[in-house]
């Protein structure tokens, strides 16, 4: 599931396009960015999140997290997916 | 005799805009190519050697080649293209803030609710499941934040 400042029609144009089917919410206020404490003011009074991306067990517990130290280096799929099989066991 | 146009500066100088251009256009969108951005270094180590060569000339057959003037003009806007690339991937992109407050590994995430792309307000404790106190069936979360489009 993915968080970004984007408004819904935005994303849902770029869902469009990808042909993504996952999760993409809409947080155009920064509330939830600034509640995770990842607010990023890019200037102009423009604030946007940081990449991050967080692993999160059904006990709501953060169990492994990523904030990029250079916002062109992202995490890359298959790690997100190493890491949930150590941590779950195979659960998936 | 008559003396040839130098055309390696501009070149090389070209050769550097396309390694600049291109890794914001194109490469950019690859992981392979954006997290090292070793397309566009490969493009700059060619496009200044064209220049390195090009500025020598006119003054090593100065009877041969023209442009001791421009050559060092073009060398000049090249090393610029190629510090101004090497600012924005090594500097720029590494001012993020500290993010002190940030959930770490072992602590409880706070619930929201937010909008998807559709308008539906979804809840994060829903997706986890009954274990967090939503409803719903128990569920790991992969929780991306992203700079998004704006």
């Amino acid at each position: 599931m993915a968080v970004s400042v984007d408004p819904p029609a935005v994303t849902q144009k770029h869902l469009t396009k990808t042909g993504w089917t996952y999760t993409f919410l809409a947080d155009p206020e920064a509330k939830v960015v600034r509640l995770y404490d990842l607010q990023h003011d890019v200037g102009g009074g423009k604030i946007i999140s940081r990449p991050a991306e967080l692993l999160i067990d059904p006990t709501g517990t953060v169990r492994w997290v990523d904030l990029t130290d250079d916002f062109r280096v992202r995490t890359r799929p298959e790690t997100v997916l190493g890491v949930f099989d150590r941590l779950a066991g195979g659960a998936r | 005799m008559e003396r040839t146009r130098n055309f390696l500066p501009l070149a090389g100088l070209l050769v550097c805009l396309v390694g600049f251009l291109s890794y914001f256009f194109v490469f950019y969108q690859f992981p392979v190519t954006r997290d090292l951005p070793w397309v566009s270094w490969l493009l700059f180590a060619l496009g200044l050697g064209l220049v390195v060569i090009g500025v020598r000339r006119p003054f090593r057959q100065p009877e041969r080649y023209r442009g001791r003037r421009l050559g060092p003009v073009l060398a000049l806007l090249s090393l610029f293209v190629v510090g101004f690339f090497v600012f924005a991937t090594t500097v720029a992109s590494r001012q993020l803030p500290a993010s002190a407050g940030a959930p770490k590994v072992g602590q409880q995430v706070p619930d929201f609710v937010l909008p998807d792309s559709a308008g539906r307000p979804v809840r994060l404790y829903d997706l986890l499941g009954a274990k967090a106190g939503g409803s719903g069936p128990a569920s790991w979360v992969v929780l991306i934040f992203y700079r998004g489009y704006w």
